[in-house]
């Protein structure tokens, strides 16, 4: 091959590399490893972490751990789907295609929009996204964003807002964890939109409809961010209350909590924002021969064509976690989410009375869904490290995010927390 | 015999009432009342539209999907610039150890010290091969990490000169990412002209950079494939003005072990680990843009960042001139455990040898096909090369119908049309990950398709034929676009 090219070694092919800055000597890395050596390294590592099959884990706040049907992870596993890259050549990724536009619609009919993007990085960056978005099209720059509002999304919006001139306003909450409509009144005035969580981060189902109608008196569109779509089973759809955009997180559908990554958001929204949207379109096409398929469509809002213009600077988005989520949708079906959702609802109930009865205080009266919020416990962080030699993750101490808080833990409580788990946490709260 | 073919339905038209694809944990809690639980008229109790199929009907139905795709285990996948090397399985069971895989993101730190190690440790090996010290793993792909990256240098000016400057420099070759995240940086963007020898002209550099210039983004190798040989003048006439050079990480993978960016003057990188570090593409993501910079830049990254302590490792929010929080948690941390136990695979020598392979094969594709296809730039490449379709316009052959030609034949096509300053360029990167026999395979059909290009035009702008669906009509999908399926 070398004499084909025309030079004499490796190292020739590296000549227009200046010679001054060519790496003279061997990268200080780890020797390399074999197979079973590596996978013995990665599982001591593996052990030093409290994992949900050593430990009751209580944590939640935008990462819920949830019980796939095995099939889903077998079919991630299908290395056409996640060996392949952005279907930019339909012919040959139609599988990639369908199961997006199967997503998109699978998205818009959770939510009750009108349409869905083919996916975003995450929750919080949806989010962000969701709220320059409706900066753009009321061409104002206020954001309203509620506190109840998970503090990442609300720190990545900041930290999105801060270059483009856009202004953010935080409205509190009240003394039952809902909105302060009062505030949100006088902070909507003139804004360009108001970003809030259903159900919220305190886990509370709080009523979007009055928060649309505040929104639309001033002129204001409305982003509802979800971290946990499991809730759509029990409750209406944001898109059917009036709300324009949904910026969601969709972890729960099939896809591990794994650290935090990778997880996959999305964007759906009304009509009207279909020009603005970021991310990717899939719409369906037809061929030569008449046939229905699916193609990337829309992309004169995206970055390789429009540059600098673009609606975004999103490229890669989360393809493979959209699948899992497409998957894992379908499989709950019609029914079976609502099913999903109501037992998880009875399980945070049950375990909200077990907690109340060993003593504790649920620090907020308003209606919630698989998340709540005890206070009482002193310095909330201590009781989870004090629980963990117990084998127990007590939830998420608040202190960090609200320091009105520090005395209070979030606890999620899921399917996937048997009876057994959520009486030791009581028993342990309360010892 | 004709039997009817639902092969190619929705999952949606697949529904038949009461079927369920699902079980769910016994039961062991009693139900909640729900009435007065609820704000009032909020209740919902079906997800209508959803479909209801047997497991085994869904497993048929995306299995099928999964044999209408194409992806590097199916074949040689030269997508330029997307680096579509193979992925080893390995990574993937890594991935799904339970002690990795169920772990909640906000586990405490002390309870997260193996997920933590394998975070420091990669960011210590990234900051090995590149040269620049101070790294995050958080943004969640390439386009995230400039976003992240111009951030900083934004970050950084405020702090140094009390304003963030105005215009940030691009090539006209550059992804289309670049002049996106510098725009959503709040950055007006100036295109730079490349030079007749497929580099940034550095006259062109040396009379646009001012101290209105907050910074230069350029790819190197560039989008052409080829090292920017005056990229230390290039560092020098930035540097000198002020400015701050990013640099477009994406072919990262031509360098490893043989040349480090912060060695030649770039401040600041990303890294797409689903390209130079192997982690799959996923039809489309899920990516991870680890960023690298030099250490002025350590106290601009975003939070959280992993601090060795005494005490252990641990996520350090205290850091008051950081940029902020760029996505929730911590970064894509599976995508960073795959590329972790990708270097540790490889070692020192078998990561330098990916590069040298992949600059290697791309090579001996120029050379080999430099007789029936025009190469605007025929000189030493690095890990790609770009071809165009300037002999067969000729015959009215496009470098449309040339990529899905490749299709019939059971190539993925090159990328196509990019970089936008060749016309008609086909963008191919072999990657280390094919060997002499599919070259020589995959140069034998791109000089077949040369030859019907000359004496059957026909079957190209046909092409592909052997597909279960032909070219489609995307101008009209995109005047009344239709994204998703509606009840009838």
């Amino acid at each position: 091959m070398l004499e084909a090219i025309g030079v004499s070694s490796i190292d020739a092919l590296f000549e227009p590399v200046p010679e001054r800055v060519r790496l003279q000597r061997a990268l200080d890395l780890p020797p390399a490893a074999s197979e079973p050596d590596l996978m013995a390294h990665l599982a001591a590592l593996a052990a030093q972490n409290a994992d949900a099959t050593r430990y009751a884990v209580f944590l939640g706040a935008g990462a819920y751990r949830h019980v796939a049907p095995a099939f889903v992870d077998q079919l991630l596993l299908r290395s056409e789907f996640y060996t392949a890259y952005t279907p930019y050549q339909p012919e040959i990724s139609q599988g990639t295609l369908q199961a997006i536009f199967e997503f998109q619609t699978l998205v818009s009919l959770l939510f009750g929009t009108d349409l869905a993007n083919a996916s975003m990085y995450d929750g919080s960056t949806a989010a962000a996204e969701g709220a320059t978005m409706a900066c753009r099209m009321t061409r104002r720059d206020r954001i309203v964003v509620a506190k109840t509002v998970h503090p990442h999304y609300r720190e990545v919006l900041v930290t999105y807002a801060a270059n483009l001139g856009l202004e953010i306003v935080e409205v509190g909450y009240r003394e039952d964890g809902t909105l302060d409509t009062q505030a949100l009144e006088e902070a909507s005035r003139g804004a360009a939109v108001v970003l809030f969580q259903y159900p919220n981060f305190f886990g509370i189902v709080e009523d979007p409809r009055p928060i649309v109608e505040l929104a639309r008196r001033a002129g204001a569109m409305t982003v509802a961010a979800v971290t946990e779509p499991v809730a759509m089973g029990l409750l209406a759809p944001p898109g059917a209350l009036g709300v324009d955009i949904v910026a969601a997180e969709l972890q729960a559908f099939g896809v591990p909590v794994g650290f935090g990554g990778p997880h996959v958001g999305v964007l759906a929204a009304s009509e009207k924002c279909m020009r603005q949207m970021p991310g990717r379109f899939v719409g369906q096409a037809r061929d030569t021969e008449g046939r229905i398929g699916y193609v990337l469509t829309l992309a004169t809002r995206e970055q390789h064509i429009r540059r600098e213009k673009a609606t975004s600077n999103i490229c890669t988005n989360s393809g493979l976690m959209a699948l899992a989520a497409t998957i894992c949708m379908a499989a709950y079906g019609k029914e079976g989410l609502s099913e999903l959702a109501r037992l998880n609802f009875d399980k945070a109930h049950y375990a909200h009375a077990a907690l109340a009865g060993a003593g504790l205080r649920p620090r907020f009266a308003a209606p919630f869904f698989n998340e709540f919020v005890v206070g009482g416990l002193g310095d909330a962080a201590a009781v989870q490290h004090r629980l963990l030699d117990r084998q127990i993750v007590a939830g998420l101490p608040l202190g960090p995010y609200y320091p009105e808080l520090a005395d209070s833990l979030l606890v999620a409580v899921t399917e996937a927390n048997p009876v057994q788990e959520i009486d030791a946490l009581a028993r342990a709260l309360k010892g | 015999m004709t039997t009817p073919d639902r092969r190619d339905e929705l999952v949606f038209n697949l529904t038949s009432p009461g079927r369920r694809g699902y079980s769910l944990p016994a039961r062991d809690v009693p139900e909640a009342p729900l009435e007065g639980a609820l704000p009032e008229g909020l209740a919902r109790e079906a997800v209508e539209g959803f479909p209801e199929l047997t497991e085994v009907g869904l497993v048929r139905h995306f299995t099928r999907l999964s044999t209408w795709n194409y992806g590097v285990d199916t074949g040689m996948y030269p997508l330029g610039s997307c680096t579509m090397k193979y992925n080893p399985k390995l990574n993937e069971a890594a991935a799904r150890m339970p002690g990795f895989a169920a772990l909640h993101p906000l586990t405490p730190d002390e309870a997260s010290q193996g997920a933590l190690g394998v975070m420091y440790a990669l960011a210590q090996m990234l900051a090995e091969i590149t040269g620049l010290p101070a790294v995050t793993l958080q943004p969640a792909a390439g386009a995230h990490g400039e976003l992240t990256g111009m951030m900083m240098i934004r970050k950084h000016l405020i702090t140094r000169d009390g304003s963030p400057r105005k215009l940030v420099l691009i090539p006209d070759s550059a992804h289309g990412t670049n002049p996106a995240s510098a725009h959503f940086c709040g950055y007006q963007v100036r295109e730079i002209k490349s030079s007749p020898r497929g580099t940034l002209s550095v006259s062109a550099l040396a009379e646009a950079m001012t101290d209105e210039v907050a910074a230069l983004m350029l790819t190197n190798p560039n989008t052409l494939g080829i090292f920017e040989e005056e990229i230390c003048e290039v560092a020098r006439i930035v540097h000198a003005k002020g400015g701050l050079v990013y640099c477009d990480g994406a072919n990262m993978n031509a360098l490893v072990g043989r040349a480090r960016p912060g060695d030649f003057g770039m401040d600041i990188m990303h890294l797409n680990l689903h390209k130079t570090f192997s982690t799959p593409h996923g039809g489309g993501g899920p990516g991870s843009g680890p960023v690298v910079a030099i250490k002025a830049l350590e106290p601009y990254l975003p939070t959280p960042v992993i601090v060795a302590t005494p005490d252990g490792l641990r996520r350090d929010y205290d850091r008051p001139l950081s940029v902020g929080r760029v996505k929730a948690f911590q970064g894509n941390f599976g995508m960073v455990l795959r590329a972790y136990a990708y270097i540790r695979t490889l070692g020192p020598d078998g990561i330098r040898a990916t590069a040298d392979n992949a600059v290697l094969n791309a090579n001996y594709l120029r050379v080999k096909l430099r007789d029936d296809y025009d190469v605007p730039y025929d000189r030493l490449n690095m890990h790609e090369v770009i071809f165009s379709d300037h002999h067969q316009n000729a015959h009215g052959v496009t470098t449309l119908d040339i990529a899905k030609r490749l299709i019939d034949y059971g190539f993925h096509p090159p990328t196509v049309y990019f970089p936008l300053i060749v016309h008609g360029a086909l963008m191919v990167e072999p990657t280390e990950s094919e060997g002499l026999e599919e070259l020589e395979r995959f140069v034998e059909v791109m000089k077949r398709i040369a030859e019907e290009a000359r004496t059957e035009p026909g079957l190209l702008k046909k092409a592909p034929v052997t597909t279960r669906r032909s070219r489609f009509d995307e101008a009209a999908a995109a005047r009344k676009p239709v994204l998703r399926w509606k009840k009838e």
